[in-house]
C-alpha cells in the first residue's frame, strides 16, 4: 500500500504578485515617481477627482495617470485631453489591476519626466484591495450616494487605505449619510488612515486633499 | 471575482512541490486564508477541479481554514478577536483604547499537502 505523505509547503498565495510589486517600488524609488493606488466603486468619482487634482498641481508636479477599465478608453481619452499623460491598461474582463498589468504601464511611460503617477483602478471595493501594485499610498474613495455602511460590508478595502477621500459631500444634505458614524468606524477599522471630505463638483475640500497629496510627492522625491 | 486567478496560483504552487517530491497524487491541500477576504470556498474547489483536471493534483480537496480577524491593542498588546461585519466601533477590552492595529484576518497561504 502506498504511504500517504504529509509535504509542507509554506507558501503565500500571492508571493508572485508580491514580488512584481516590490520591484516596482524598487523601480519608483530609483526614478524618484510617488504612485497612488485610486480605488472606488464605479460611479464614485474616481475620474473627476483626478480631473480636479491635476489641474491644481499641474503647475507644481508632473504628473501622469494609468487608467485601468476592464474594456473601455473613455477614461485615458478624457485625462489625456487635460494634458495629462496616460495610459490606458485593459484588463480584459479582470476586477481589479495586479502588479504585472502595472509593470505593463510603466513601461509606456517616461519616468524621468514624472513626480507622481495615479493608477485609476477598477471600479469595485473587493478585489483591488487584495493585490499590492507596487504603490506609494493607497487611496480609496467613498462617495456620499453609496452610503455610510460600506465599512461594515468592505472592511477589508477600509483597513488597508491609507487615505480615504469622502466625495460629493454636497449631497450630504439630502440623504442619511451620517458621515461622524462612518468615520468611527472606519478609524476603529484603521486607525492611521487620513481622511479627506470633498466634493469634485463644488470643489470644496479639494485644496486639502491636493495640498496633502503635493507635500507626499515633494517629500518622497526630495529624499535621498 | 478573482477566485480563477488565485486557484491557478495555488495550483502552480501545488504542482512545483509535487514534483520537487516526486508526488504521484495530490490528495488534500490545506489553505489558510484570512477572513477578511471574500474568496468563496466552493468557488475554489470548483475551478481547482477545473484546472487541475489533467495534473497529479486532480480530485484533491481544498480544506480552508480561516483565520479569524485579530486586532491588537497599541497601548497594552493585549489582543482579541473581533467579527469585524457586526461591530460598529471597537476598542481594546482590556484597557478601553481604541488604537489598535489588526495582526491575523488578511492571510492567503498553503500550509501543507497530503499526497501519495
Amino acid at each position: 500500500m502506498e504511504e500517504i505523505r504529509l509535504i509542507e509547503v509554506k507558501e503565500d498565495i500571492m508571493s508572485d504578485n508580491d514580488a512584481v510589486a516590490k520591484s516596482i517600488r524598487h523601480r519608483l524609488a530609483e526614478a524618484k515617481t510617488f504612485l497612488i493606488n485610486l480605488m472606488a466603486s464605479p460611479g464614485a468619482g474616481k475620474t473627476s477627482l483626478i480631473l480636479k487634482t491635476h489641474a491644481l498641481l499641474k503647475k507644481d508636479i508632473r504628473i501622469g495617470v494609468i487608467e485601468a477599465d476592464i474594456d473601455s478608453m473613455v477614461d485615458a481619452e478624457k485625462v489625456a485631453a487635460q494634458g495629462a499623460a496616460a495610459v490606458q491598461l485593459k484588463t480584459g474582463g479582470f476586477c481589479h489591476v495586479d502588479a504585472a498589468m502595472v509593470q505593463k504601464g510603466l513601461n509606456n511611460m517616461n519616468l524621468g519626466d514624472l513626480d507622481l503617477i495615479i493608477v485609476e483602478n477598477v471600479g469595485n471595493l473587493v478585489c483591488p484591495a487584495e493585490f499590492d501594485i507596487g504603490e506609494s499610498k493607497k487611496v480609496m474613495i467613498l462617495s456620499v450616494p453609496e452610503g455610510d455602511d460600506k465599512p461594515l460590508k468592505y472592511p477589508l478595502m477600509f483597513s488597508v487605505c491609507d487615505v480615504l477621500v469622502v466625495n460629493k459631500i454636497d449631497y450630504l444634505h439630502m440623504s442619511d449619510f451620517d458621515i461622524e458614524a462612518m468615520r468611527e468606524r472606519v478609524l476603529s477599522l484603521n486607525p492611521g488612515i487620513k481622511i479627506f471630505e470633498v466634493s469634485s463638483k463644488t470643489g470644496e475640500g479639494i485644496e486639502a486633499w491636493a495640498n496633502w497629496l503635493k507635500g507626499e510627492v515633494i517629500s518622497f522625491v526630495t529624499t535621498d | 471575482m478573482h477566485e480563477l486567478q488565485v486557484t491557478q496560483r495555488i495550483l502552480d504552487i501545488v504542482l512545483k512541490h509535487a514534483q520537487a517530491n516526486n508526488v504521484t497524487r495530490v490528495l488534500s491541500i490545506q489553505l489558510r486564508i484570512g477572513e477578511l477576504s471574500d474568496l468563496e470556498d466552493e468557488w475554489v474547489q470548483k475551478y481547482f477541479d477545473y484546472l487541475s483536471k489533467d495534473s497529479v493534483a486532480a480530485n484533491a480537496k481544498l480544506k480552508i481554514e480561516r483565520t479569524p480577524v485579530v486586532m491588537q491593542c497599541d497601548a497594552c498588546e493585549h489582543s482579541f478577536p473581533v467579527n469585524i461585519k457586526e461591530i460598529k466601533a471597537f476598542q481594546c477590552p482590556e484597557c478601553e483604547s481604541k488604537k489598535c492595529s489588526m495582526i491575523s484576518g488578511r492571510e492567503y497561504y498553503i500550509k501543507d499537502m497530503e499526497a501519495i
